[in-house]
């Protein structure tokens, strides 16, 4: 068997258990966080601090009764959460997780079963496409339709409402989202996630450069995700429970569960685009070899990413959800024309600094 | 390899196509376009055009379809909205279908005489595609663009409260 098939199988299989455990231990720390802002202790009782709490939700939603609509659509019923869930764990393909690691035929275990091909360095990332950056725009702009076919296929007016909510804030939010990136690419020249990344070497992180992209990325992205402050299609004071109100048993978890993978997956891009990704301050001087630089590496971009997460529950719990209106009238008439200007303002800094 | 994948994909395409006509429910008519733009997009990356394909998939399949998916949702699909024609409309979408027809077949005799190997590999990598459009075809794609605007602007117009 060939080596480096091998490895890209591990990175692959690796990839997706982390991107699952991270997520189904986010719905833990959710609850934890919620916790500590509200003064109360949160889940305690499934195992030490709770830990075992997410495991018991599994097990609780799978055991439900499962509910389809006598007026839904079967089929499409069934098709929304498999969508959201195919579409939130596609993006994780192009995550620049670490460095290339080097590696000897010589110190690999069993060794003379495998051939090794000519290269020796291993990029730790399922797939280095030179359209990373726009696969991710793909994944997220096709990320609505399990939303709208569940929402449409439960024969539910609230249900109807919230998807329609889910599609219009969506389609708002993503041009905006798209020209703060696009000012990134400009400064990058290169639209591959691995490059954007290897030019933010050290501590020379893009953040630095685009402070107003960012914030406007992030707004995006908690809107994308359709966290508060922006959970309007599942608005539970206005819609019941928005897009997912007819949904029962493991199909509402599957929608849950999307959140959480969607939010991983966000924070993994901000981490990767604004914050350095594998890159940490003063790397060169430990002294230290490549292969160590590229693991500790692998271990910052983690931590980056669950800041991130961290992050994004603590927004969730302090800020109320707006308005549909002034949801709105801040994606059209703020973030866009910011963005514009952010981009204008990158087109001239590019310009005259080149 | 190729030559199955490309039957598989054409299979898949021309089926998704035909499914799209004879849906009795807009709503599937809706989806299986989707999943005619998807493997158009697939047909793009088995002739090396990865940007080409990805822009397919997110202005056709994640922003277009999204919007007629919206403006379906609005309707009332359970009423049967399908009234009779008169005879002069048919006539009309008959002679101007036929046209259709027409052009599409002239198009793709003319077409079909390009020898596959004169078309470069990589012309569909984003930066020769980007060079071809902002050297060559500067003019016509800045035409485009302006049509864009004024359209958009021709929208906002229409729909704008004296």
């Amino acid at each position: 068997m060939e080596f480096a098939l091998l490895f890209k199988i591990l990175i692959v299989v690796g990839v997706f258990v982390l991107t699952l455990l991270v997520a189904l231990y986010s719905t833990w720390a959710e609850r934890k966080v919620s916790a500590i802002m509200q003064d109360r202790i949160g889940p305690n009782r499934a195992g030490p601090f709770g830990l075992l709490q997410p495991l018991a939700d599994g097990v609780k939603m799978f055991m439900k009764e499962e509910i389809i609509p006598g007026q839904a659509n079967r089929a499409l019923f069934i098709l929304g959460p498999c969508l959201a869930m195919l579409t939130a764990g596609m993006t994780s393909a192009i995550i620049p997780w670490g460095d290339v690691i080097t590696i000897n035929p010589e110190s690999v275990p069993f060794s003379e079963y495998f051939t090794f091909g000519e290269s020796k360095t291993y990029i730790v990332q399922a797939a280095d496409i030179n359209i990373g950056i726009l696969y991710a725009f793909g994944v997220v702009s096709v990320g609505v339709y399990g939303i709208m076919i569940g929402g449409w296929a439960s024969n539910n007016k609230y249900s109807l409402l919230g998807a329609i909510r889910a599609s219009s804030q969506m389609i708002s939010y993503e041009l905006a989202m798209g020209l703060s990136m696009i000012a990134v690419i400009m400064m990058t020249g290169s639209l591959s996630v691995r490059e954007i990344v290897e030019q933010q070497d050290g501590f020379n992180w893009n953040i630095w450069y685009q402070p107003l992209g960012f914030i406007i990325f992030l707004i995006c992205a908690f809107a994308e995700t359709n966290r508060a402050p922006f959970d309007l299609p599942e608005c539970e004071t206005e819609l019941i429970g928005g897009y997912h109100t007819e949904y029962s048993s493991m199909k509402l978890g599957f929608f849950l569960f999307a959140e959480y993978f969607n939010m991983f997956i966000s924070c993994a891009i901000i981490a990767a685009v604004y914050f350095g990704g594998y890159n940490f301050p003063f790397m060169h001087d430990l002294g230290l070899s490549d292969n160590a630089i590229a693991i500790i590496g692998i271990f910052v971009f983690l931590g980056k990413v669950i800041f991130g997460i961290l992050f994004f529950m603590w927004i969730r719990w302090t800020l109320p959800r707006f308005r549909y209106d002034q949801l709105m009238k801040l994606g059209w008439q703020i973030l866009i024309p910011l963005a514009i200007v952010n981009l204008l303002f990158t087109g001239l800094g590019i310009i005259v600094f080149k | 390899m190729l030559l199955y994948l490309f039957y598989i994909l054409s299979a898949i395409t021309v089926g998704c196509a035909l499914l799209t006509i004879f849906s009795k429910n807009p709503v599937y008519s809706v989806l299986f376009v989707i999943a005619t733009f998807f493997s158009i997009a697939g047909h793009f990356i088995l002739l090396n055009a990865q940007f080409l394909a990805i822009v397919q998939v997110i202005v056709y399949a994640g922003a277009i379809m999204v919007l007629f998916l919206t403006v379906l949702m609005y309707l009332n699909l359970n009423k049967s909205v399908e009234s009779s024609k008169p005879l002069l409309i048919k006539i009309a979408a008959m002679v101007s279908g036929g046209l259709l027809f027409l052009v599409l077949i002239a198009s793709f005799k003319s077409g079909l005489s390009i020898a596959p190997t004169s078309v470069r590999g990589d012309a569909g990598l984003i930066k020769n595609l980007g060079n071809t459009l902002f050297t060559e075809y500067l003019f016509p794609f800045e035409a485009t663009a302006v049509l864009f605007l004024s359209t958009m602007a021709g929208a906002i117009t229409l729909t704008r409260k004296k």
